[in-house]
């Protein structure tokens, strides 16, 4: 097995796929459902041999690949993943079936497009997470924007034309910067691979231009306030697998973007300017996590609820450059790790609570908090589990939700108490916003007659929210099973940073 | 004798576009109007004689034909550029035709008229001579001119005739009187011999920049740069749409030639007084362009000005002056001609029953009209957007890396922003054909000639297929350059 190009394969698999199911045409819905969840199930599938023949004690890129693509361009076909790809590869993987079971009976239009749209995505999703060469990223980068448009804007809702341009223009627009910085590179290293990037000596000037032309693409990508204005409508107007996509991995491409390009290129400059990222992330971890408290619309809560989790993210990634200083290795470590974490936990959570917005709304036709109220005494078994993965978005110890926060905050401690302090006000203000969210829709009597009428869920919702359960509580009673796999891949990147071996 | 009939051997692919025409002129009386499939035939089995000819000698990179004395050059970028000229040519015959027969404007003449400008864009691919250029330059002009008025009852049409007819001549005029001072200063027509002079500094440096000042007018002119572009959106919107298929697209090549030819083979020792030059009527074309077509109502128009948007690019690329540079410009040329032949060959072919599609609205919900080709048009589109993983996406970074190669990053940054804008109304046509249902009216499906699918559909998917295609093309074009 060892000898498949399994990254290939889990890159073309999907994107194939997508495409036949285009050939089906339009009307074969049946088809198309059946044929894209077989898809995405063998896609999963493959990512078994990845994850059992990946060595963890290796923190450098395994699974390589390397074709010439464009010699004259010094382009290549180059695939590779350490332990940081792999979690979140797996994830990709994970919730794309989750994602096309739970679509099963929500969308009725053009089925096989929606479908095909999603294993595009899937595939180059795998493909950003899995490239080795700075050129190739941006294609895969950039190609999905394509797919979520399309899914945003001929599914969403009424203002969706208004949000899919907004999404698409805002993230170009952020990453026609860092083109630049990458062809930039390029001049330089004659080459478009990364790991060559890394290992050019680039002036101050150079690095904090460079710096800022990857802040501004992975800071959209992200989102970080202040350029998150394009998630809440977005998510708003897209239909459940869209916000559960974006929410889920999407956003988390920004996040990974940091890993892979700034830290490592830009090294000086992301020190001289790691001030600025801790302060927008405290930013959105306090002050979108006030704007969530105040939204009616359940989609927009998550969305807001997102940035504010995302910013946790941020936080981990750039906490390192605060603890430099006093060498405190394992506090870096356990900042990252903690940033890592909670990426795949975002990503369950994320995409349970949308899965639960999208099945209230395939019943109701409305997102409004206000028109919802004791819904628990219909659907309990939807009340279960919607309480669960609200307690997880809480940061409730046992789900995978605590993890990564308590590592953040648990490294921040040591970089300073005040940045700890800060960010720890989200285990309140999370708690305030999800519990109140809850008790308005779940709790009480039963608002109204519609909501009296309520079914409780079909067993392939059933399967969709019970498969993001199982992952949120396995994250949550068991991390290791994903730090594990990043450790060697972390240190790594700590030491290229100047932080000591262990 | 015998160099000359070496020389004339070079020319066989230029002397069969000729005989073709002069053919097809006098056969078409004889053919009776019900017949004119004929004429269709002999015209795209000319091409095919041609682009044989043009394949079977083709001339590698490094390797120099020279016919009548230096005047007419064939090497790796002639060659490389009549191939694609051809089979864009092929293109406008083969969508042009149901639209013309449709509109009463299926006539031989349209054959001959476009069989001479390809002949005048062919000499100025090749043009080693000031003469050559200024008579290919005007063997495509002139041909324009008529074929813009193609539709001569039609008041929109003739207007936009007289209009780009003209300009044209003062732009003819403006090359003419560069070209007579370059004449001036060197004492010669030949390029390469105005190069040397140039170099040794036996001519007046004055007298060349002002004619190199005139010559850059008409470039700008021939592509359509602002301030040069004023007959652009009257001439695309008010021709036949198969006309400006043809005026739209084509002469982009042509322009690239010329501009090669005169800026490197005659000029390149100028390079630091011209590159300026370029980059500031670059700069213009790109903001200027851009913003107004944000306002277009009309997909004509619209496309006229975001035009401009990738003139400006081919400028920024040739501005560099080095290999690169013009290996980018060209696989960009080849790029954006063939990008905006699928999108006017789309509104062309959709153009079906005496519906004109032309109108942005008239794209509303194409999707469910016409999926295909709403999937064509969105290709085309995103391509023209500058997309990965699509041909105009590896076109930009190619310039971009030109002119970053070369230390301008803030023409790179601004060019990339306007790019964005750009992508905002060629995302607005996906919008309309994917998002939104259907206008009221009923609109014509489009005509189902199997020919006429397969050619757009190749021609669209090209903008996909070249993920694969343009190593090796920009290799070729690193190669005829070096």
């Amino acid at each position: 097995m060892h000898d498949w190009p399994l990254l290939s394969l889990l890159i073309w698999l999907p994107i194939v796929g997508g495409f036949a199911l285009l050939a089906l045409g339009a009307s074969r819905a049946r088809a198309a459902r059946i044929l894209g969840l077989l898809v995405a199930i063998a896609t999963l599938a493959l990512c078994v041999p990845l994850f059992l023949g990946f060595d963890r004690a290796d923190g450098g890129m395994q699974f390589l690949e390397r074709v010439p693509w464009v010699p004259a361009f010094g382009i290549d076909y180059h695939l590779g993943i350490d332990g940081i790809s792999l979690v979140l590869i797996l994830l990709t993987a994970i919730t794309t079936v989750l994602t096309l079971i739970g679509a099963w009976s929500s969308v009725e239009d053009r089925v096989p497009v929606y479908y095909a749209a999603f294993l595009l995505l899937e595939g180059m999703m795998i493909g950003v997470f899995s490239a080795l060469d700075a050129a190739l990223f941006y294609v895969f980068f950039e190609g999905m924007l394509l797919p979520m448009f399309l899914i945003i804007g001929m599914w969403g809702g009424p203002r969706r034309v208004y949000a899919s341009l907004k999404f698409f223009l805002y993230t170009f627009l952020g990453s026609v910067f860092m083109l630049v910085g990458l062809i930039y590179l390029y001049t330089q290293a004659g080459s478009f691979e990364i790991a060559k990037f890394a290992g050019l000596s680039l002036g101050r000037m150079e690095q904090t231009l460079l710096f800022f032309a990857f802040l501004i693409a992975f800071a959209i990508k992200v989102p970080m306030w202040p350029v998150h204005t394009w998630l809440p409508d977005a998510h708003v107007e897209a239909p459940t697998g869209g916000s559960v996509i974006l929410a889920a991995i999407m956003l988390k491409i920004g996040g990974y973007g940091f890993l892979r390009f700034p830290l490592p290129i830009t090294p000086d400059a992301c020190m001289e300017w790691a001030w600025l990222v801790v302060l927008l992330s405290l930013v959105a971890v306090v002050y979108i996590g006030f704007v969530a408290l105040a939204q009616e619309d359940m989609k927009k809560l998550i969305a807001y609820s997102s940035i504010s989790h995302m910013g946790f993210v941020t936080l981990g990634i750039f906490l390192p450059f605060a603890l430099l200083e006093q060498g405190a290795t394992d506090a870096a470590r356990l900042a990252v790790h903690g940033a890592m974490v909670q990426m795949i936990s975002h990503g369950f959570v994320s995409g349970a609570l949308f899965s639960c917005v999208g099945v209230l709304y395939d019943r109701m036709h409305s997102r409004m908090i206000g028109d919802y109220g004791g819904v628990a005494n219909v659907m309990p078994r939807f009340a279960a589990l919607f309480v669960l993965f609200a307690m997880a978005n809480a940061g409730l110890p046992g789900t995978s939700g605590f993890v990564g926060e308590f590592m953040v905050v648990l490294a921040a401690f040591q970089a300073s108490p005040w940045i700890a302090a800060a960010a720890a006000l989200t285990l309140i203000l999370g708690a305030a916003y999800t519990l109140w969210l809850v008790k308005r829709v779940i709790f009480g009597a039963e608002a109204n007659a519609e909501v009296a009428s309520l079914k409780d869920l079909q067993s392939h919702e059933l399967l969709t929210l019970f498969g993001f359960a199982f992952f949120v509580l396995l994250l949550g009673v068991w991390p290791a099973i994903a730090v594990d796999l990043m450790d060697a891949s972390v240190v790594a990147l700590l030491t290229r940073l100047g932080f000591g071996g262990n | 004798m015998n160099e000359f009939a070496f020389g004339l051997s070079l020319l066989l692919p230029e002397l069969v576009v000729l005989s073709g025409l002069c053919v097809l002129l006098l056969l078409d009386l004889w053919i009776s109007p019900s017949r004119r499939g004929i004429t269709h035939f002999l015209a795209l089995l000319t091409l095919a004689f041609a682009a044989l000819l043009t394949l079977r000698e083709f001339h590698v990179p490094g390797e120099v034909g020279k016919a009548f004395g230096g005047m007419f050059l064939r090497d790796a970028m002639s060659d490389g550029l009549k191939t694609a000229l051809y089979l864009l040519t092929g293109a406008v015959f083969v969508y042009g035709r149901g639209y013309l027969a449709e509109r009463g404007l299926w006539k031989g003449e349209f054959y001959v008229l476009v069989l001479a400008a390809l002949l005048g864009m062919m000499a100025l691919t090749s043009a080693g001579n000031l003469l050559a250029v200024y008579l290919g330059l005007e063997l495509m002009a002139l041909s324009s001119y008529a074929l813009v008025a193609f539709d001569r009852d039609a008041p929109k049409s003739s207007e936009a005739a007289i209009k780009y007819f003209v300009l044209g001549a003062l732009a003819s005029g403006l090359m003419l009187y560069g070209m007579s001072m370059l004449y001036g200063a060197s004492g010669s027509l030949d390029l390469a011999s105005i190069r040397q002079a140039a170099l040794d500094g036996s001519a007046s440096p004055e007298l060349l920049r002002l004619g190199t000042v005139f010559l850059i007018a008409g470039i700008a002119f021939k592509f359509g740069a602002a301030p040069f572009h004023t007959w652009l959106p009257d001439v695309y919107q008010g021709s036949p749409s198969a006309i400006t298929l043809f005026v739209g697209s084509l002469p982009k090549v042509a322009a690239f030639a010329m501009a090669y030819r005169l800026l490197e083979g005659g000029l390149s020792p100028l390079l630091e007084f011209w590159r300026p030059i370029l980059i500031a009527i670059a700069m213009l074309s790109l903001s200027l362009g851009n913003v107004v077509a944000l306002a277009q109502s009309n997909l004509k128009r619209m496309l006229a000005y975001s035009n401009m948007l990738h003139v400006g690019f081919i400028l920024i690329g040739l501005s560099s002056g080095t290999t690169y540079g013009y290996a980018s410009a060209m696989v960009y040329t080849l790029f954006y001609t063939v990008a905006a032949a699928g999108a006017f060959g789309t509104i062309v072919v959709l153009s079906a029953r005496g519906f004109e599609a032309e109108r942005i609205e008239d794209y509303r919900g194409l999707a469910r009209r016409a999926p295909w080709h709403a999937f064509l048009m969105m290709l085309l589109m995103a391509s023209l957007a500058g997309f990965p993983p699509l041909f105009g996406f590896f076109a930009k970074i190619l310039i971009l890396k030109a002119v970053i190669g070369a230390e301008l990053i803030e023409v790179a940054v601004f060019a990339l922003i306007f790019a964005v804008v750009g992508a905002f109304y060629y995302l607005r046509i996906v919008k309309l054909m994917f998002f939104d249902e259907p206008a009221e009216e009923r609109i014509p499906a489009p005509a189902a000639d199997p020919a006429v699918r397969f050619a757009l559909s190749v021609n669209a998917l090209i903008q996909l297929l070249a993920l694969f295609a343009w190593g090796p093309l920009l290799a070729f074009s690193l190669a005829t350059f070096s």
